[in-house]
């Protein structure tokens, strides 16, 4: 079945985002911290008039963080609430078919969780994420 | 025309909708005037404009029911429940007229002669109700002329609309403010942030409502359903004025309206039962909606049977297959609880107010929906309390924005109870061991450094502003940097990871664009392991360490005009005195007030008599030491006051003790010790009471009528001198010859002397005290 995806770059790697979780790609604008809240969520920002949370994807994958401040995020809205989910930079959004994973491929890391499948561009394949497995606290409540 | 009919039209309907609560507390009240005429001006104002526009029955109704209440209001009639009744019929009737006028219906006018007949006197059936109710209506749509029904959808479009105009307006002006900009250009930016901030406010608060909105149509709905349960039920509602969000307010009203049917119905006794158990006939019920913290909370309280458990265990084990006795093992709370559960309703057959297959399992989903929680409290024959807890989400809440660490943070308004300044003894802020204990006016309270809280630095730094935080069962000091300004907020619920740790309600867009959150103050108590228990906070007031104790003084004006206090403590009252009470006898000044001899210190000196003669009326602080009493006559007393710093002591030892700051001016603060050391009479204890002798002709006299008097300044009194003791004085008539050899005190029985100029007129009773006191000193 062949959707939109957006196709992002995370911690080097690229992946592909369905666009149906995607509302909007924007800068990353101010941040104001959250104390206490965790490594996962660099804080909240005001995007427009809506106040959005931003998260720290590298870490929310189980990846050592990045050394610099994030620059670009895709927002989704996931129960009600809008997350940025900061990324290294876009690419593209095109049309691709979304395969299950090879058999015998055991995605590791945190990817594992974030994993939905993936596709081919191009003759080369990248993983598809579910953004909903990158925002912290839901675990509980999904 | 048409214009003038839809004008008629809604005010007809505001006026009706307003109406409903007055008809009802009319009922209860019937000689309250204000109400009656209230529906009084209704009719009458009804049968003026159907007259103009021609609307004949509108007009008979009216006019049959403004003949009837000019007759209660001239005095000729009483009001009666059936006149009331048939009032009533007259008013829904007309609301029903209009709506079917508006709708352009035709609605049967059969029954109307009935209505109107079930107003004369003596007609006492209740029935034109019933009638009203019967005649086939036809669906009447309700045609908005004066309010619109909005989604909320769309006022959530306009108010996020509106944050990003004043976004957009921040932006501008910052850029403007870079460039610099010509006077003109500032002012039209002026005007339009004036605008936006207004136009924001308004849209703010086309979400919100009174609650009253739901409220208002209890009254009717209570008295309705009361009365075809023949039951009455006195309904009180507290907290209309509490605002919540419009959707809230929407989604309450089935609950609500849900419950308090259950109330009469289920909870509330027949006024026969409730006379059996002992109860008043009137049912009460409740229904009151506050705000606490983050939360509306709506409670309704009814005064009738509660929850029967043990029935409604029976009944849920039947349908739910769980066996009795393992229901019976639940707590008293999860017992009531089972009326939340499906399928269940504890009352055996459904009537038609409640119990219509909707159950309490629904109202709790409803409830639940909006992110409430709903509590009972039932005591089994005594009453049920049901809360209603929904949350402040979305609502607009006053906050107080604070600062630490260069990062704002609002707090709820309602619970900061006061925002001080560490300053000073009165406001410190002490170390426990590692635990900072905040002092704020004697009350010690356990505190939070909100920046160690949050983690923003890592040894919470000297606080500077201490928030007063009141949470359940009770407060703590939260340090913070700054206190930036109040902020009437809109609140919206944080995502997950945010709620998650615990510290936060919420967050918010301000003015600024800058997100912010709103802090939870039973959060942070709870994170920092504060607990206010039943012992906890006089457990801490215990383990403090003892600060230097306000002294608490009495302010007051001395003879010579200035300001002076004194600690009140030992001030045991305060008592007017006149003038001429105050003498000069034995060396000391001298007050003979209530019989006794009081001596009296001042700071006047030789001229504390002229000062005291000058005045028309003084006062004299009464203190004792517990044997001796002075007296300190003063102008008047003004005020008490508490001094928290320190006192200045005086050079040298005197009457002044030192100086203290009474509002910003020292006073000069009276040295009890030293004025009891130098005005008390020298007391000795090992003594008895000084003796007086009554001797002469007259000692039967003076038995009589001095011993009580005497008796009570404090001396023992004889006519024969007892064995091996010396009198202190003597009490003799003039011209007596006395061999005892003892000072004396000579009466006489003319009011103007004639012979020795010492002798005292006997029923000069102060004079005759002053005397013996002095006397009696002479001798000690």
């Amino acid at each position: 079945m062949t959707k939109l995806f957006l196709i992002a770059r995370i911690a080097g790697r690229p992946v592909a985002i369905d666009s149906d979780q995607v509302d909007s790609a924007v800068d990353v604008p101010e941040i104001t911290p959250i104390p206490g809240a965790g490594d996962a969520v660099y804080g909240l920002a005001a995007l427009r008039s809506r106040v959005v949370t931003v998260i720290n994807t590298c870490i929310a994958l189980g990846l050592p963080p990045l050394p610099h401040p994030p620059q670009r995020a895709v927002i989704t809205r996931i129960d009600g609430h809008h997350y940025a989910i900061t990324v290294d930079q876009l690419e593209d959004v095109a049309p691709f078919d979304l395969l299950p994973l090879a058999e015998g491929v055991a995605i590791e890391g945190g990817w594992a969780r974030a994993a939905a499948g993936l596709i081919v561009r191009d003759g080369d394949p990248m993983l598809a994420i579910d953004l909903r497995a990158l925002i912290p606290g839901l675990a509980a409540a999904a | 025309m048409d214009d003038l009919l839809q004008e008629f039209i809604a005010e007809t309907r505001e006026t009706l909708e307003a109406l409903s609560g007055e008809i009802v507390m009319w009922e209860a009240a019937p000689s309250d005037r204000q109400r009656l005429d209230a529906i009084f001006r209704f009719v009458h104002t009804v049968k003026g404009s159907c007259g103009f526009l021609d609307l004949p029955r509108l007009s008979r109704l009216s006019h049959a029911a403004e003949d009837a209440l000019a007759a209660v209001r001239s005095g000729e009639r009483v009001p009666d429940t059936a006149l009331v009744n048939a009032v009533l019929a007259i008013v829904d009737r007309i609301g029903e007229i209009i709506e079917a006028i508006d709708a352009g219906a035709a609605l049967d006018d059969s029954g109307e002669d009935l209505l109107i007949a079930a107003l004369a006197p003596g007609h006492a059936t209740p029935e034109p109700i019933a009638t009203s109710e019967a005649a086939p209506l036809p669906m009447v749509q309700r045609a908005a002329t004066r309010s619109v029904r909005l989604n909320v959808d769309l006022l959530d479009r306009m108010m996020s609309g509106m944050s990003e105009m004043v976004l957009a307006r921040n932006e501008l002006a910052r850029r403007l403010r870079d460039t610099g900009v010509e006077p003109a250009v500032e002012a039209a930016l002026e005007r339009l942030s004036h605008t936006v901030a207004e136009m924001r406010d308004t849209v703010t608060r086309t979400r919100m409502q009174k609650i009253d909105a739901l409220f208002s149509a209890l009254p009717r709905m209570v008295r309705d359903t009361a009365a075809e349960l023949g039951k009455t039920v006195l309904l009180s509602i507290e907290g209309s004025e509490v605002e919540l969000d419009r959707e809230m307010i929407e989604m309450m009203r089935d609950p609500l309206v849900h419950i308090i049917r259950n109330a009469i119905d289920h909870g509330i006794e027949s006024p026969a039962e409730r006379r059996a158990v002992g109860k008043r006939e009137h049912g009460r019920l409740v229904v009151s909606a506050r705000q606490s913290g983050n939360q509306i909370i709506v409670e309704i309280i009814d005064d009738g049977r509660g929850i029967d458990t043990g029935r409604l265990i029976a009944k849920y084990a039947a349908i739910s297959g769980r066996s009795e006795r393992e229901l019976a093992g639940l707590s008293d709370r999860a017992k009531a609880e089972l009326v939340f559960e499906p399928g269940l309703s504890s009352k055996d057959k459904a009537t038609s107010i409640s119990g219509r297959g909707v159950g309490m399992d629904v109202v709790r989903a409803n409830i639940e929906q909006i992110g409430g929680r709903i509590e009972l409290n039932s005591t089994f024959g005594k009453g049920l309390a049901i809360t209603i807890h929904v949350p402040l989400t979305l609502s607009i809440i006053p906050t107080i924005v604070v600062g630490v660490k260069g990062q704002r943070f609002a707090l709820p308004r309602q619970a900061v109870e006061e925002i001080v300044r560490v300053r000073g003894d009165a406001i410190r802020v002490d170390m426990l061991g590692d635990t900072p204990i905040a002092t704020v006016r004697e009350r010690r309270l356990p505190m939070i450094a909100l920046d160690a809280m949050l983690g923003l630095a890592d040894r919470a730094a000297d606080p500077v502003m201490l928030a007063i935080v009141a949470v359940a069962g009770g407060s703590y000091a939260l340090a913070v940097d700054e206190v930036h300004d109040t902020e009437e907020l809109v609140i919206k619920p944080a995502p997950p990871a945010v709620m998650a740790t615990g510290l936060y309600a919420g967050q918010t867009l301000p003015d600024t664009g800058r997100p912010m959150l709103l802090l939870d103050g039973s959060g942070l108590a709870a994170k920092a392991g504060l607990r206010f228990g039943r012992a906890a906070p006089e457990d801490i007031v215990e383990a403090a360490p003892a600060g230097a104790p306000a002294l608490t003084t009495l302010l007051f004006i001395d003879l010579d005009g200035v300001r002076r206090a004194v600690p009140l403590d030992v001030v045991d009252r305060v008592e007017p005195a006149t003038a001429s009470a105050v003498r000069f006898t034995a060396a000391k000044l001298r007050l003979t007030i209530d019989g006794s001899v009081v001596p009296l210190a001042t700071l006047a000196g030789d001229a504390a008599q002229a000062l005291i003669a000058a005045r028309p009326s003084i006062s004299v602080l009464r203190m004792a030491d517990g044997l001796a009493e002075i007296g300190y006559p003063i102008a008047e007393a003004m005020d008490i006051v508490e001094i928290a710093e320190p006192m200045l002591p005086a050079a040298v030892a005197g009457p002044i003790a030192g100086l203290v700051m009474v509002e910003g001016e020292p006073v000069e603060l009276l040295d009890v010790h030293w004025l009891f050391a130098h005005a008390a009479d020298e007391h000795v204890a090992s003594q008895a009471p000084p003796l007086c002798l009554f001797a002469g002709g007259e000692a039967r006299w003076m038995e009589n009528f001095l011993r009580p008097v005497l008796e009570a300044s404090g001396y023992r009194v004889a006519s024969a001198l007892p064995a091996g003791e010396a009198p202190a004085v003597v009490l003799a008539m003039e011209g007596d010859e006395i061999a005892v050899d003892a000072p004396v005190v000579r009466l006489r029985a003319e009011v103007a002397g004639r012979g020795r100029r010492d002798s005292i007129y006997r029923y000069d009773r102060s004079a005759l005290l002053a005397a013996v006191a002095a006397r009696a000193g002479e001798a000690a």
